[in-house]
């Protein structure tokens, strides 16, 4: 199998003894849209920066198109398109200027450069504001132009980090319409990181969950979900109750997986509708006051739970902290 | 090849954000006009000194505060680089095949062209407040290229301390550090022959003075090529240790991603 991106134990540590990853491996088959999914913090980003020759890793190896990414560093910048976390347009140019620079640089001149901007202004909607400086577009026209610009030079693997992190919902669900037609119509090969666990389960053909530098759960949405038979209940709780919970809950055959976190009870049952009374009552017997209880299919944030022990949001509550 | 248009290119980039602001050339020439005229006036009559050998303290001043002017502008050509960096603009052009050394080319002769423009205003109001140049305008010329490699120097120096500092705190504090103690060690103000010994002998390893004295020379009636050349020469050996230290520092800063 011939992959288009490839990370094989890669390591990086930053000074002051940060980790920020730890011995990452993974593998992207050309023409896919592949997810790394994780909180803050994970190493998401430095992968990325590895894979785009901006850092060095400090072991293992990667590889863009069977180029090696440290040894031939000026080889892989040619195939690629980067999207970084945050923008990276000249505010004091024009989005037509912008975009022009950036093909220049990729080598394409005169008349192609200019038929090529004006392609993907078009494309991205900004057509009307080419020629206004882009210090004045909203944030999701800045982030459209960061979008074209990545793709000016027709690059084989598109690398697109935290694309929609900080747009308005509704910027956000455009944007994936985006990102899904650039995958299905050019055949490009798509590394997407993100720590929203929709956007992966919506956008990505394949998610590796990554959790502090490695990663710990790699397949399909519908395959990783799968792995958790049953039904995810969810249940809030009054106040917090410590080990009381967990010991009311102890001899409930119908139910497995349990974790308490704060005020929140998850766990997993063959049959949720049925699941339900049982816990209720074990926990009224038990003095545990409830608030609300759900019901649900199994989501990403079970995937997470279940492979790094954590809930999604604790691990960006502890990244932010 | 590719480098030669990579560095067209940067240039032509910020030429353009300096066309879109020219105030900007205006307002850091105030600073040398107080210079010049203010200073002038002031020192007008230190030219009585037995021993400063100059018929007018302007015409002595003006190159001195040609060479200055440039030194200041291209001192501050790093914090653009900074506010690229916060933008996330130089991260971009470090994973785009673009020539590292153009990325600083760039911004160096973007920085020579500023130079060239206040210098002739400076020029222009020596002449206007009745200084000569017997050089004539050959000799203008090689004061505006000394003073330009002197520019391209602390532009490239500037440049690569933003680099490594990512501050602009830090680079402001490093910079004010460094440029007023370099002008008062050098001829800018007074003749080597009249100042105290030990400031003459620690300007003659100064590069403010190189240019100063080198571009004095070429304005005046008797210009010492020798002289001239000599210094011209060192301008262009830390010239090229400069940009060679900036496109080093990208190193610096791809470590700290």
């Amino acid at each position: 199998m011939e992959y288009a991106i490839e990370a094989d134990g890669l390591v990086k540590s930053y000074p002051k003894g940060v980790t920020a990853l730890d011995g990452l491996s993974f593998a992207v088959a050309p023409g896919r849209v592949f997810a790394l999914l994780g909180p803050n913090g994970a190493g998401k980003s430095t992968a990325v920066k590895i894979l785009t020759t901006l850092a060095k890793p400090d072991g293992g190896r990667a590889f863009v198109g069977r180029l090696d990414v440290v040894s031939n560093p000026d080889g892989v910048r040619r195939r690629i398109g980067v999207v970084a976390q945050g923008s990276a347009v000249d505010i004091q140019a024009t989005g037509r200027e912008n975009l022009r620079l950036q093909g220049q640089i990729h080598g394409i001149r005169g008349r192609a450069i200019e038929d090529r901007a004006q392609e993907l202004l078009e494309r991205f909607g900004l057509a009307e504001a080419a020629d206004r400086i882009a210090r004045g577009y909203s944030g999701g026209m800045q982030r459209r132009l960061d979008i074209a610009m990545a793709l000016v030079h027709d690059p084989a693997v598109l690398f697109l980090d935290e694309p929609t992190t900080g747009l308005d919902p509704e910027v956000r669900a455009d944007m994936w319409a985006e990102i899904s037609r650039l995958a299905a119509e050019r055949g490009k090969t798509v590394l997407l990181t993100t720590h929203y666990l929709e956007e992966a389960d919506q956008l990505a053909e394949r998610i590796a969950i990554v959790d502090r530098g490695q990663v710990v759960a790699e397949g399909t949405p519908e395959g990783l979900k799968r792995e958790l038979r049953g039904d995810a209940i969810h249940v809030d709780l009054e106040r917090e109750y410590n080990g009381t919970v967990s010991r009311a809950l102890a001899d409930l055959a119908s139910i497995r997986d349990v974790t308490v976190d704060g005020r929140s009870l998850r766990a997993r049952a063959d049959d949720g509708g049925r699941a339900v009374p049982l816990v209720l009552g074990a926990l009224e017997s038990a003095g545990v006051e409830v608030s609300s209880v759900r019901v649900a299919r199994p989501s990403l944030d079970d995937v997470y739970l279940k492979y790094t022990g954590r809930t999604f949001d604790a691990a960006e509550a502890e990244a932010t902290r | 090849m590719t480098l030669i248009r990579h560095t067209l290119y940067m240039t032509l980039r910020h030429l353009r954000e300096l066309w879109r602001q020219p105030w900007f050339v205006a307002v850091t020439l105030v600073q040398p006009v107080i210079w010049l005229l203010l200073f002038g006036a002031l020192f007008k009559r230190v030219i009585e000194i037995p021993g400063f050998h100059s018929h007018s303290y302007i015409a002595f001043l003006a190159p001195g505060v040609v060479v200055m002017t440039a030194m200041f502008n291209a001192a501050w050509s790093g914090m653009a680089l900074i506010e690229d960096i916060n933008r996330g603009v130089t991260a971009r052009f470090l994973v785009s095949p673009v020539r590292r050394e153009a990325l600083i080319a760039g911004r160096i002769l973007k920085e020579g062209v500023v130079v060239v423009i206040q210098s002739l205003i400076i020029v222009a109001l020596a002449l206007v407040d009745g200084a000569a140049f017997p050089g004539g305008a050959g000799g203008v010329a090689v004061l505006f290229v000394v003073s330009a490699m002197l520019g391209a120097m602390f532009g490239a120096l500037s440049n690569g301390f933003a680099l490594i500092m990512r501050q602009e705190e830090a680079l402001i504090g490093a910079t004010q550090f460094i440029l007023l103690p370099l002008t008062f060690l050098s001829t800018t103000f007074l003749a080597a022959n009249i100042m105290p010994r030990w400031i003459a002998h620690v300007a003659d390893f100064n590069p403010v003075n190189w240019a100063v004295v080198a571009g004095r020379s070429a304005v005046s009636s008797s210009a010492d090529w020798g002289l001239i050349a000599a210094r011209a020469g060192f301008l262009v050996a830390l010239l090229a240790l400069s940009v060679a230290f900036a496109t080093r520092a990208f190193r610096s800063y791809q470590r700290s991603v």
